[in-house]
């Protein structure tokens, strides 16, 4: 579903990417883990068409991302920021509709509320919480209303920024049975970053490690633990010595 | 020989900062420009940006016009009186008013409240990932954000000018009869037989070039932001420092092309 053929990506002389390969397959759960600053959130901000790649191919669905109609290839995507990214200015139920609302498949306001009331309740948030700002919910209910905007349109792949960060541990397991959930009833192709082993275990079908701008491991998820890498076996268990530098 | 040169090479690369800044600034015009022309319209972004930029500056642009005026004409009478000229009063405070304090003032109070505003709000939406989320959700940030506001900008400026213009006369015609001894009819006579259209005009267009180079700043430096608190705070600054000088260029430029021919 989404290939990455050595992608490079610097930032002046930070070399971020340096060579990413990674295939990630139709109806699967890719999560990739690795250090702060190792480039994963510019991966994704790549596939989005986000950021530009200095060299490298990506391709959706057998077609490359630079050369197909932005609109289209978005169409397909759903997100869920890090920190929610949800529009200040406008009430939840616009947020989530906000999608809906717009381009050429636009639904009439009533329905596109009713989507919208309707992927909130999936999420488990009440229909009144529809009219409330962003501000004036907690950071669980924010990510969850970011997880029923990225869910709104129905999308064929799902794009999961560092979703439990910040969420206490009963929040973070919420939220990680609603994602796992939300893939399987969607039949979506989900793309997920995170530092929590917990969010692994409970998303994940296939698990890649990026480290010094390459995927340094890749495999199912069941064979994480058994994998003799010692830079994943040093992530997965938090350990400080190892052959990843503790301070970077 | 090095360090002799220091001075040189450094005013060497801020001017080639500033002409890239500039050249910067120029394509994000032109983009802006033709944003304006090409669909989608975002039809309530834009009524919500003539609300806030124009309906909301009403009170502040309307105070300072009402107390330049008051000054303007103490001090045309108090300079006038040196060579019994006081009678020109209401003239040069009308002329005064529309052709520059109404849209200069009004466009720098503009600069102040919706420049700083625009770049703070834009620039928390970059740090904040709002921006990002926008593109995801197939919505061109420049045709969602920037359009709306320098579109409603260009065209609430010179209302507020015209609004700002009658306010400023009548605050030279309160301080005119009540402090100044001039008789009311003969003010406001004095005030209509001197003033020609253009005068009014070449104001409002004024504050059309005024209100599109607010709104495109304080677009600019948010967009532009730089993450965190002090980046957000950094284009806010700039934007209203790049916006007021702006205003004092264009309004030179201006007033160059309409009255020295």
């Amino acid at each position: 579903m989404i290939t990455m053929k050595d992608i490079h990506k610097a930032f002046g002389q930070n070399r971020v990417l340096r060579g990413v390969n990674l295939v990630v397959p139709k109806g699967k759960s890719m999560v990739i883990i690795g250090g702060s600053g190792t480039g994963k959130s510019i991966l994704l901000k790549c596939i989005l068409g986000l950021v530009n790649p200095d060299s490298g191919v990506i391709t959706v669905a057998g077609e490359d991302v630079t050369h197909t109609d932005r609109d289209v290839l978005l169409s397909r995507f759903g997100m869920l920021f890090q920190g929610g990214a949800l529009f200040d200015s406008l009430p939840v139920w616009h947020n989530v509709a906000f999608r809906l609302l717009r381009g050429k498949a636009a639904l009439p306001r009533a329905e596109a509320r009713a989507v919208a009331i309707e992927k909130l309740r999936r999420v488990g948030l009440k229909p009144d919480v529809a009219d409330l700002f962003p501000a004036e919910l907690s950071g669980g209910m924010q990510k969850r209303v970011g997880l029923a905007r990225a869910i709104a349109a129905e999308p064929e792949i799902i794009f999961f920024d560092e979703p439990t960060t910040g969420l206490d541990p009963i929040m973070s397991g919420v939220i990680n049975d609603l994602i796992r959930e939300i893939v399987v009833e969607m039949g979506a192709t989900a793309m997920t970053i995170t530092h929590d082993m917990t969010s692994v275990r409970a998303i994940a079908d296939e698990v890649a490690m990026l480290h010094d701008g390459i995927i340094q491991w890749t495999g199912p998820i069941g064979d994480m633990d058994a994998s003799p890498d010692p830079y994943l076996q040093q992530f997965i268990h938090g350990r400080a010595k190892g052959p990843i530098e503790a301070v970077r | 020989m090095t360090t002799v040169l220091a001075p040189v090479a450094h005013l060497g690369r801020m001017t080639l900062a500033m002409l890239a800044s500039l050249g910067r600034v120029a394509l994000f015009a032109m983009l802006t420009i033709s944003h304006l022309f090409r669909p989608p319209f975002y039809l309530k972004e834009f009524a919500q940006a003539l609300m806030t930029i124009g309906y909301f500056s009403l009170p502040v642009v309307g105070m300072t016009a009402l107390f330049t005026g008051g000054a303007l004409a103490l001090q045309i009478y108090a300079g006038g009186a040196r060579f019994n000229a006081e009678s020109v009063v209401p003239s040069i405070v009308a002329i005064g008013m529309t052709r520059e304090l109404g849209p200069v003032l009004g466009g720098l109070m503009v600069a102040a409240r919706v420049a700083s505003s625009i770049a703070a709000e834009i620039g928390t939406m970059k740090v904040t990932e709002q921006i990002d989320a926008l593109v995801t959700l197939s919505t061109h940030p420049m045709k969602y954000l920037t359009v709306p506001r320098v579109l409603a900008a260009t065209l609430a400026v010179p209302v507020l000018v015209g609004v700002g213009d009658i306010i400023g006369i009548m605050g030279g015609y309160l301080v005119g009869i009540t402090r100044l001894d001039f008789n009311s009819a003969t003010f406001l006579r004095n005030t209509i037989e001197f003033l020609e259209a253009w005068d009014v005009g070449s104001g409002l267009v004024k504050g059309a070039v005024f209100g599109f180079v607010v709104a495109l700043m304080g677009c600019y430096y948010g967009m532009n932001s730089e993450r965190g608190a002090q980046g957000v705070g950094r284009a806010t600054k700039s934007a209203v420092v790049a916006a007021s000088v702006m205003i004092l260029a264009t309004n030179y430029i201006l007033t160059e092309l309409f009255f020295t021919s």
